[in-house]
């Protein structure tokens, strides 16, 4: 394979990291019944935040935590008003997006283009030099390897540990799990709290490595947040599909770019949006075999063709949580 | 409880929360080092010091009382319609096209801002509906759909304004070629506001108010936004009126998008919408889903809008301090509102 495309397809690794980050954040988050819906104020803040602290510390570390906090404390606000307070999740999620995301610009203006630590790379000894696989997976730095490990680690907590079950039961039925003495709202808080948190490391991981710096508007990270919220339910709340949607937005945005040059008459702002409608499109095919009407439609179908027709879809449909967005009473 | 000192207690948590907004604002002041009532005057400064500031903010509250008109309708029926923006976008698309094509013909200038804000509406409409078809047909949640819609209008209006559109010689941010003065709408005396849009905007609010307030049709819409199942049930066709109130709402935006071609920029740019989708939706909840006070909370984050400009002149802070303050205000109604009903429950 030719050297530039491998080094680019390593590149889109290294660029979903961050997604790959916030999208499972989300999952958990989801996966316990609750829609954060801030995640993109959150990364944009947690971003600067994490750059500024950096930049005047000089420790990456710390600007990783602050992010990190950043992330937990919004989503603290989001879990006490839905399941305290009994407010509409989405309604205070979507406030938080926004206000956070003007808190970022308000608060960065004065970190606004100024050079900053960034992650060194981190070859890996040995593993490096296989062909082809040493440059896509062993060239990167620590947060891609990181990213790597927490599709499996989640992956494994989700399905495979008795605390993902227990996980699954808060976000599906909830009663039945308090039944069999489940704390499901502290379980909500603690879920909350932790995929918030994930997401909070996707903005240092931006601004601390795949796009290094602050600028303010120009940042480009704005949306990036909401991407990350469709990928979660195109991938089904399940980690590993959701990192293959991470994998493929960063493809295709990539694509994009390298495609530009053939493509002079289109300018490049079309070509880096070009992931959304496609993003819908998907959105729509997993979607569409829980619309009623793809019901009726199948059952005038000959036989044979249903069959097939049904399985497609069942293969490509997802189904949220049950109580996804449902507050849980105990009485 | 009696009822009126229940209506006091709520009053009292509305005032508190407004202070805790301010309070909040203050410490976000100090930290970069500023100080707040400087900044809190500036920004009233910015927003009434004479007649040219407060017809700005006139400017800037008829595309966002009319785009929160339209909120109003989806929340009523219980849709999240994020996919606002592109909406507003797809409505000034649609205008600068229709009177792109006519501007150069023998019909009176009259006639054709008329045409560009029909076309307005049916953009701002069709980019509704295409939300709604996903949503109701497709299964797809509105907030997703509307969002990726919202992308593709952004990358719609850019492509237009480098591409087909595109000014003579290099394309640029700056936008598409200006219209003649003659196609712009009459302004007051030396302001940029028109009286037009200004009428535009107050009926805009006032009609969706009967909508809501007074119609068989608008009932139905709440029972929808209620319990959908339970409305079904009732025999209200569920899917039409979540389509319908789509399909309103976009011709609000619409007409939100058609106003600022027509009365502020005269012609299309990449930020058509100037956030006023996002923003709208921040007044309808402000304004806990009621048309009556809409226009009065619109004036309000218009005002701070403008205001907040003065910021970086006077004393170089960012503008976008006014978004802060404008999600603070909300987010500390809705998070008082709920420490209200656990206050009273309790009790």
């Amino acid at each position: 394979m030719d050297n530039n495309i491998l080094v680019g397809l390593a590149g889109v690794l290294a660029a979903a990291a961050p997604v790959v980050f916030a999208a499972i954040g989300e999952t958990f988050t989801e996966r316990a019944g609750i829609i954060n819906l801030s995640v993109n104020g959150t990364i944009l803040l947690s971003a600067m935040a994490g750059f500024a602290t950096s930049l005047v510390t000089n420790n990456l570390i710390l600007g990783f935590l602050v992010g990190a906090i950043i992330g937990a404390l919004v989503a603290l606000l989001v879990a006490f008003s839905s399941i305290t307070l009994k407010q509409s999740q989405v309604a205070v999620g979507f406030v938080l997006t926004l206000m956070t995301r003007d808190l970022a610009y308000f608060l960065g203006n004065s970190f606004m283009g100024q050079a900053g630590p960034r992650i060194p790379p981190l070859n890996i000894p040995l593993l490096q030099d296989i062909p082809i696989l040493g440059t896509l997976f062993f060239k990167q730095d620590i947060i891609v390897y990181t990213s790597f490990i927490l599709i499996v680690v989640s992956q494994w907590w989700i399905f495979s540990t008795r605390q993902g079950l227990l996980l699954q039961g808060i976000g599906e039925r909830p009663a039945a799990a308090f039944v069999r003495g489940a704390n499901v709202n502290k379980l909500r808080y603690l879920y909350t709290m932790l995929g918030g948190a994930l997401v909070g490391l996707a903005g240092p991981m931006f601004s601390l490595s795949v796009k290094a710096g602050w600028k303010g508007t120009i940042s480009g990270l704005d949306g990036i947040g909401w991407i990350a919220l469709a990928i979660t339910i195109f991938g089904g709340w399940n980690p590993v599909r959701v990192a293959l949607g991470a994998y493929l937005f960063a493809l295709l945005q990539w694509l994009g770019l390298v495609l530009q040059p053939s493509l002079p008459n289109i300018p490049s702002q079309v070509l880096q949006v070009a992931p959304f409608p496609l993003m819908i499109l998907t959105l729509l095919l997993v979607n569409i075999g829980n619309a009623e009407w793809v019901e009726r439609w199948l059952a005038g179908m000959p036989a044979p063709l249903r069959r097939v027709v049904a399985k497609v879809l069942r293969a490509m449909r997802t189904s949220p949580p049950a109580s996804l967005g449902v507050p849980f009473e105990n009485e | 409880m009696p009822k009126t000192s229940s209506r006091w207690l709520g009053l009292l948590f509305q005032v508190g929360a407004v202070l805790l907004a301010l309070l909040f604002t203050s410490i976000i002041l100090l930290l970069v080092g500023a100080k707040p009532f400087q900044a809190y005057e500036r920004i009233i400064y910015g927003a009434f010091s004479d007649m040219g500031h407060i017809s700005d903010v006139l400017v800037v509250w008829v595309p966002l009382v009319l785009v929160s008109a339209g909120l109003l309708i989806t929340y009523s029926t219980g849709l999240w319609n994020i996919g606002i923006e592109g909406q507003i976008a797809l409505g000034a698309i649609f205008t600068v096209w229709a009177m792109r094509l006519l501007q150069d013909s023998s019909i009176p200038p009259v006639l054709i801002i008329l045409v560009g804000f029909l076309a307005g509406m049916l953009g701002g409409a069709l980019w509704a509906a295409l939300a709604g078809a996903l949503r109701v047909f497709g299964g797809v949640n509105e907030i997703f759909g509307g969002l990726g819609l919202n992308f593709v209008s952004t990358a719609l209006t850019i492509w237009l304004i480098f591409g087909p559109w595109k000014r003579p010689g290099v394309g640029s941010m700056s936008g598409t070629v200006p219209f003649d003065t003659s196609l712009w709408l009459p302004m007051v005396g030396g302001s940029r506001l028109s009286l037009w849009s200004l009428g535009l905007g107050i009926l805009g609010i006032v009609v969706v108010y009967f909508i809501l307030q007074g119609t068989y049709f608008g009932l139905r819409l709440k029972a929808v936004g209620k319990n959908p199942r339970a409305a079904f049930l009732m025999g209200i066709p569920t899917s039409s009126y979540m389509m319908l109130a789509f399909i309103l709402c976009g011709v609000f935006a619409g007409l939100a998008g058609a106003v600022q071609v027509t009365g502020v920029y005269h012609r299309l740019i990449p930020s058509i919408s100037s956030g006023y989708g996002f923003l709208g939706m921040l007044v309808a909840m402000l304004v806990n889903y009621q048309a009556i006070g809409a226009p009065f909370v619109a004036f309000l984050f218009a005002a701070l809008n403008i205001g907040s400009i003065q910021l970086p002149i006077d004393l170089k802070l960012d503008s976008t301090l006014s978004g802060v303050l404008q999600g603070a205000l909300v987010l500390f109604v809705l998070l008082m509102d709920g420490v209200r009903r656990r206050v009273l429950h309790k009790k």
